[in-house]
């Protein structure tokens, strides 16, 4: 170990160290360009004819003035950059907006082909609606165990944010399970998955959707940890809503397959 | 002047601010409130499901779809919180969903899926 760059600042720099040196370079570049940096305002570069703000310990007039803590986290505790906005929320919400084409063109498919299925098992023959009704239930009720984590961090209650992510992911794996069991058994009765073109979109239909609820127990878990690790706390518990939002999602989706699929005969 | 700046850019934090006035939290429903949209969602469920079970003619499937619709409301405006947050998610989740139902339409058009 070389002791040669002690009691120097830690951002000098010698020949030999980082960069190679060239030796046509001026001695003060890094003091130039770090003087340079240091002018330029937050949020980016000021537009034609912006009045320049200068801290003068006065009253604060612009979002840019405002500190860095402040500044960059909406109220929710994600990253707002300059709109107030959280960009995190922002980018969820649009992957929501795109989720929806997904599942818009698989459940146009299969309403499309839900009559075809000539000779085999058909929906009115197959449903077991009481069944898919407790299914339905028992994920309308993870919603509201979700959202309940989300009001209970919220409150900064880390005991109850994590009972209700538990119970959330619980009724998540219930349903799922469900699911596994009603294909199981439409299995056995015959309807495979290339049985006809009904069976084909039905399987695709809800086996997507029980593969996205799958991915949210997983994030549900994942989160369970993050919290008894305490790295969901003050500025990071907006996570807890985005994946909220999610499992929202995927419930809305659900209430939309279980009346076109599972009520409205074919 | 200052404050009007802030409020214009931060809405979200504006409306949290007039939420906390009220003894709410966060977003502007109570734990209870919840409960209660739960509980009127599950009721919703069981109304679909029986409307199944009993003959109520051409009412059967606006009857759904209506049902349906409304729950799917309420679940995004509550639950997700699209009623207490910022507009522009409204207007991104709505503008997404229609674009997604139009386009779906026309093509379900196409293949004369409503003339059946």
């Amino acid at each position: 170990m070389s002791d040669a760059g002690a009691g120097r600042p830690a951002d000098e720099k010698t020949p030999g160290e980082g960069a190679p040196d060239l030796g046509n370079e001026p001695a003060d570049t890094t003091n130039t360009v770090t003087e340079t940096i240091d002018e330029i305002p937050m949020g980016g570069v000021p537009e034609p004819g912006a009045t320049p703000t200068v801290d003068t310990g006065e009253e604060r007039t612009h979002l840019t003035d405002m500190p860095e803590e402040t500044a960059d986290r909406d109220a929710h505790g994600g990253d707002a950059g300059t709109t107030g906005i959280s960009n995190n929320k922002l980018a969820m919400w649009l992957f929501l907006g795109s989720e929806c084409l997904l599942f818009g063109g698989l459940i146009s498919t299969y309403m499309l082909y839900r009559g075809r299925h000539s000779g085999s098992l058909g929906p009115d023959q197959i449903y077991d609606l009481p069944f898919t009704s407790v299914s339905s239930f028992v994920l309308l009720m993870s919603s509201l165990t979700m959202v309940l984590a989300v009001s209970s961090v919220a409150r900064g209650d880390i005991r109850n944010t994590k009972l209700w992510l538990c119970i959330t992911a619980l009724l998540g794996a219930t349903f799922v399970g469900g699911q596994v069991y009603e294909f199981t058994t439409f299995y056995r009765e015959g309807l495979g998955f290339t049985t006809s073109l009904f069976s084909s979109s039905f399987y695709t239909l809800t086996g997507f959707h029980g593969v996205h609820v799958t991915v949210g127990i997983i994030m549900l878990l994942a989160l369970v940890g993050m919290v008894s690790r305490d790295r969901v706390t003050g500025d990071r518990s907006e996570v807890v809503e985005l994946v909220g939002l999610y499992w929202h999602f995927v419930d809305i989706v659900w209430i939309v397959i279980f009346t076109l699929v599972y009520l409205i005969p074919a | 002047m200052s404050t009007s700046v802030s409020e214009h850019q931060h809405p979200s934090r504006g409306e949290d601010l007039a939420a906390d006035e009220f003894g709410e939290h966060h977003h502007g429903a109570t734990d209870k409130q919840y409960i209660i949209i739960a509980l009127i969602l599950a009721a919703i469920t069981a109304g679909e499901v029986s409307i199944s079970y009993i003959d109520v003619g051409p009412l059967f499937l606006p009857a759904l779809l209506i049902m349906m619709v409304a729950k799917f409301v309420t679940v995004v405006s509550y639950f997700m919180h699209l009623k207490f947050d910022n507009r522009i998610f409204t207007f991104l989740f709505y503008l997404g969903l229609s674009l997604a139902v139009f386009v779906y339409c026309v093509a379900l058009a196409t293949f004369q899926f409503f003339s059946r």
